[in-house]
């Protein structure tokens, strides 16, 4: 749906924001790219729309290379891209419905068709009784839903989201990802979203990019980047969002090793059934057990004593995955 | 001197206030007629705008400084052959109208472009994004989202031709102005001073309430 190939960006006066950007994403899937700010997240997500054109490279939306579209072409892309913003962009100077109407009639639908398409799409977003009110009478998590019905008024097949939730504390945050999370699952749209926030990436993606200082440093399915994080980059991401602890065990006296299981498993009583088996001891170091998007995982490192470590280690791997 | 307001003609001071309101209402129109799509064009061309464009900015952000930086005074007197070229005449309040348009125009579109600038870069990215032309950006979108900074740099504006037009007396365009300075001045006739005063100050004030009574009424929410 979306390539980007050895996209390149240098701002005059030598600033390289992107460097050789490889990525792709599916047909129907909410693909995150994760970074500091700075690290060229807002200059990637303006490429798919065309707002940044790329110094060197292709960016491929749909088969069409969008840096080499003209002025027409673009915005007829542009009508099947939707977008939404960390300030909202809305029009401080229209209503609700105005604000909503508004690609509509940029698009030159006619007064009538515009009314029933408002209506629908204010609905969608639960606004329905909210269309005479100004943006500035509205909270933040009410706004961005007006972003986001105004992103989806011409039926858009992608949508972007910049940092759509950075500016919402963290209740209306939960609130608007369960939306985007919906859209995607609903409408089957294509979702690409920017953030700093691990916590985003996990409730709502399928699969995520680490940006860093312009380049992608790890790509994958969002629990392969969460339980089993390559890059160094990627483990401070996650260590400031609190999801993993120090993760030195010299000291402890016998074998270490990290246990990763999905879905099920949790709420079997894998660890003291393995015990029994082996006759080995569990210590546990550190654990985590949450939520990736729908699906549940836990993840625990084991400090192992006594018995027969090494079959206490293969039983585990029976239920879920060992790692050093 | 027998006593105050005895000695005045009331009739010219009629006739001045009619001659300064056409100066201020002519001019006013122009200047936004002119000011308005300059200060688009100044804000469009800035970096980062649609229009970017290096050149093309530099080039009209130069002709607005050297047009803001000649004192006005300086510029109705090196004005005269241009605006007996476009009206016919340098006197009276048609031949005021140029140079005060010349000298306003400018500084009214410094105003607006400073009034877009304020206008949310998330909202112009977001009106692009949907595939917008740069028509409907400014009509639809830009004016109206700057339009109580734009009416507030109007008000502005209008003060600041209320005292342009008393300037213009000097080159005989009439006027109250030009009553405070041949009477009250030159003459010693301190009523017609005070008379001609009192009034700019309450046409002065009628524009600034106006202006902000008008910003209220567009500011939403």
């Amino acid at each position: 749906m979306i390539r980007l190939d050895g996209v390149t960006k240098r701002f005059a006066g030598g600033a390289v924001a992107l460097d050789g950007v490889t990525l792709e994403v599916a047909r129907g899937e909410v693909f995150g790219i994760i970074g500091r700010s700075g690290a060229g997240k807002s200059t990637l997500i303006r490429m798919l729309n065309g707002l940044e054109r790329p110094s060197s490279g292709q960016v491929l939306v749909d088969g069409a290379d969008v840096a080499t579209l003209d002025e027409a072409a673009l915005r007829t892309l542009r009508r099947r891209v939707g977008m939404i913003f960390q300030q909202f962009g809305l029009l401080g100077s229209r209503t609700v419905a105005d604000n909503v109407a508004f690609p509509l009639k940029v698009a030159g639908m006619a007064a009538r068709d515009r009314a029933v398409r408002v209506a629908e799409l204010l609905a969608r977003v639960g606004l329905s009784d909210h269309g005479a009110k100004y943006p500035a009478q509205l909270s933040g998590g009410q706004k961005q839903r007006v972003g986001i019905a105004r992103a989806l008024a011409t039926g858009p097949d992608i949508l972007l989201c910049d940092e759509a939730t950075s500016a919402l504390d963290p209740e209306t945050t939960r609130d608007v990802l369960a939306l985007i999370a919906d859209l995607n699952r609903d409408l089957g749209l294509t979702i690409v979203l920017i953030t700093h926030e691990m916590d985003v990436v996990r409730q709502v993606c399928d699969r995520v990019a680490v940006l860093h200082a312009g380049r992608v440093v790890e790509q994958g399915a969002v629990a392969d980047i969460f339980l089993d994080p390559q890059a160094a980059e990627t483990r401070a991401l996650l260590a400031e969002a609190g999801e993993q602890g120090p993760a030195d065990f010299a000291e402890f006296a016998g074998r270490v090793v990290r246990w990763t299981c999905h879905g099920d498993t949790i709420g079997q009583p894998v660890l003291t059934m393995v015990a029994r088996e082996t006759g080995a001891d569990f210590a546990i170091l550190d654990g985590r057990i949450g939520r990736l998007r729908d699906e549940r995982y836990g993840q625990l490192t084991l400090g192992l004593s006594g018995g027969d470590t090494d079959a206490a280690i293969a039983a585990l791997g029976r239920y879920g995955r060992v790692s050093a | 001197m027998s006593g105050w307001f005895v000695d005045i003609v009331w009739a010219d001071i009629a006739q001045a206030c009619l001659d300064t309101l056409a100066m201020l209402g002519g001019s006013l129109v122009l200047t936004i007629l002119f000011g308005l799509p300059l200060g688009i064009a100044l804000f469009l061309t800035s970096p980062g705008q649609v229009w970017a464009n290096r050149l093309g900015n530099g080039a009209l952000a130069l002709a607005v400084n050297l047009l803001r930086s000649v004192p006005f005074i300086i510029l109705l007197i090196v004005m005269i052959p241009a605006t007996i070229l476009l009206v016919g005449t340098s006197l009276g309040v048609a031949g005021a109208i140029p140079p005060l348009v010349v000298g306003a125009a400018p500084f009214f579109a410094r105003l607006v472009e400073t009034a877009l600038r304020g206008v949310d870069r998330n909202t112009v990215e977001a009106v692009r994004a949907m595939g917008a032309t740069t028509r409907d950006l400014v009509w639809r979108a830009l004016l109206p989202e700057a339009m109580p900074g734009i009416v507030a740099a109007a008000t502005v504006t209008a003060v600041a031709l209320v005292s342009f037009t008393a300037m213009a007396g000097v080159v005989g365009a009439g006027g109250l102005g030009d009553l405070a300075i041949r009477f009250g001045y030159q003459r010693f006739q301190t009523d017609v001073m005070v008379v001609t005063v009192a009034l700019l100050l309450l046409l002065v004030q009628g524009i600034q309430s106006l202006g902000d009574w008008l910003v209220r009424r567009l500011v939403r929410g």
